[in-house]
């Protein structure tokens, strides 16, 4: 729907840039609040930075516009990248990301729809994004409004049998309207994702679900915004994208390794780690 | 007194709601027929949403119908909807303050000889204790009309527990219903009943068993569960003994709700009626309302035992 505007024409500033940014934010705020999930938080920073800065249709200064576009962030742990592209895109005051999870703060280690602007969902607890987001896209239909529903998961995740309850319903269903993107970085908690519980073939079992499946580079954001700028993959069908993704992208003594879930960077290690995500800045 | 089943005023009211706001839906776990919606679906297809026999998801979607402007009545048999999908309800509904209804059907042991696995005798003490919940237990057809459409106007989370048992008429040319009041339907000076739901009716027996035995009973409609009514409580308390009677169990209920407001304001004696911490054996409804006690002779004892 948005092909047609090439990606880096979009502002001054090109969304890869957007993405790094995210990155350097949210690995500050874990480091400065002792605490978050920065492998997650660097996975999916270039899915982010795409579907704000290229897909959703928003408008940061009426974060409740009926007609915007619905984004969710179903891994919600993920914090810390939602936060820091919340306010890259304006929604609320950068200097804010300092709070994040300080007493009293409104930026909780997971998302709060009631406290901060842009968050649609309160999620937390996984497997609960994309039956949220099927209610939502469900709401569109009925009422014929042209607004999109997007919900980002990992792919752990992808576990929880909620997910399946609800990709069931979204397929009979016919949500067009409806787009999940995996964040598929191989890694959960634990251990690889294909050694806890295995997902493969996912593409297959979002096929066999009834969806359109794409299956693309989730860090290559020229990519994204192709495949999120011709939606639905399949007419008439709600869509899965499948972003293959890295945990940790960007800094080389995080990047696929479990233990970075949730592991708080030391002072050098943030130091080597901006680094390493230095840009134009 | 004739017997109804509150589902029908459910569905009746639903409807009426239905044609005067465009936003209210009905959201079903594979529960037309078991919600008493068929004739809804009839006149809005479009807007009874039947996920399948998937409550998490049930839930889910309820909230996000919410979070764009619609307001879901959510309905599946209450022991599914509160037990399968309660972290749903915490964080989808509750948590997120979305405004959904959530209506537990043929709650408490309406489901008799289906066993422990269908009755839904835990259902308060899981909803009263989220956050931001206002849960009620309608007593009669007539509470249940008023509480639909007081729900429908308030924005908030709810959960509504609708027996299918059939119930005598007990709040008619009484104080019209309001979120968080507490009703009396009979006054009485030496002891309080306090009941919701099904067991309304059983306590006004009883209160009329005790007139005969020379003991003045009131009876409290509690049908507001969370928020409660701490004056009404309170009243109560200082007249005298209280005895609860719920179709639940007695931990965590409507007893243990009443309780946490008596000890911490004016301490007086209780006795809680209700399902004792056991899964019930093999019987109709009727039958293990009466197995355990909740019946208009079990009241009047408790009552008198106070009283002694």
């Amino acid at each position: 729907m948005n092909s047609d505007i090439g990606i880096n024409m979009l502002a001054e500033i090109g969304v890869a840039e957007r993405a790094r940014r995210i990155r350097r934010t949210s690995l500050r705020m874990v480091h400065q609040a002792r605490m978050g999930h920065p492998g997650g938080d660097l996975s999916c920073a270039d899915i982010l930075a795409v579907l704000y800065f290229h897909v959703l249709r928003l408008r940061p200064d009426a974060p409740g516009d009926p007609a915007r576009d619905r984004f969710v962030l179903s891994k919600g742990h993920a914090s810390a990248a939602l936060y820091a592209t919340l306010a890259e895109r304006g929604f609320f005051p950068a200097a804010d990301l300092d709070t994040y999870m300080r007493p009293l703060s409104r930026l909780n280690g997971h998302p709060d729809r009631n406290k901060v602007p842009g968050v649609e969902a309160n999620t937390g607890p996984l497997g609960h994004g994309l039956p949220i987001a099927v209610g939502m896209a469900t709401a569109a239909k009925l009422d014929s409004a042209s607004w999109r529903t997007f919900v980002l998961t990992g792919d752990g995740e992808l576990q929880e049998g909620s997910n399946w309850e609800a990709a069931m319903a979204a397929a009979h269903l016919g949500l067009a309207n409806l787009t999940v993107i995996v964040d598929r970085n191989r890694l959960q908690q634990g251990d690889r994702t294909e050694k806890t519980i295995a997902l493969e073939p996912l593409a297959d079992r979002w096929r066999t679900f009834g969806w359109g499946v794409v299956e693309v580079d989730g860090h290559d954001v020229e990519a994204l915004a192709q495949v999120l700028g011709s939606l639905p993959a399949r007419a008439g069908r709600p869509t899965c994208v499948i972003a293959s993704t890295n945990k940790g992208r960007g800094v080389s003594f995080i990047e696929d390794r479990v233990e970075w879930h949730h592991r708080v960077p030391t002072d050098e290690e943030l130091e080597a780690a901006l680094v390493e995500l230095e840009g134009e800045e | 007194m004739s017997a109804a089943d509150c589902r029908v005023a459910f569905a009746e009211t639903l409807i009426a709601l239905a044609e005067q706001d465009r936003r209210i839906v009905a959201v079903v776990n594979d529960s037309v027929g078991s919600s008493n919606l068929k004739e809804f679906k009839r006149r809005f297809p479009d807007r009874l949403i039947n996920v399948g026999i998937a409550e998490q998801n049930l839930v889910g979607v309820s909230a996000g119908l919410a979070s764009a402007g619609k307001i879901p009545f959510t309905c599946g048999a209450s022991c599914f909807i509160t037990g399968r999908a309660l972290e749903q309800i915490k964080a989808d509904v509750a948590y997120s303050s979305h405004n959904v209804k959530l209506c537990g059907m043929s709650s408490g042991m309406a489901y008799g000889e289906l066993g422990p696995t269908h009755h839904s005798i835990e259902d308060l003490a899981w909803t009263r204790a989220i956050a931001n919940m206002t849960v009620i237990v309608p007593a009669d057809p007539i509470e249940t009309a008023a509480v639909m459409r007081a729900a429908a106007a308030a924005d908030g989370p709810f959960f509504l527990r609708i027996s299918r048992m059939p119930v005598p008429t007990v709040t008619a040319g009484v104080r019209p219903f309001e979120i968080g009041r507490a009703v009396t339907l009979r006054a009485g000076r030496d002891v309080t009943l306090v009941a919701a739901g099904v067991t309304v009716g059983r306590a006004l027996e009883a209160a009329a068993l005790l007139a005969s035995d020379g003991v003045d009973a009131a009876v409290v409609n509690l049908s507001t569960v969370r928020p409660i009514d701490r004056d009404a409580i309170v009243d109560a308390a200082r007249r005298g003994p209280i005895v609860t009677v719920e179709e639940h169990t007695i931990h965590g209920g409507l007893g243990s709700a009443v309780a946490e407001v008596v000890v911490t304001t004016h301490p007086v004696r209780m006795r809680l009626l209700g399902v004792p911490g056991v899964f019930a054996p093999t019987g109709s409804s009727e039958f293990l309302l009466d197995h355990f006690g909740i019946t208009s002779a079990g009241i009047r004892s408790a009552a008198l035992e106070l009283l002694r």
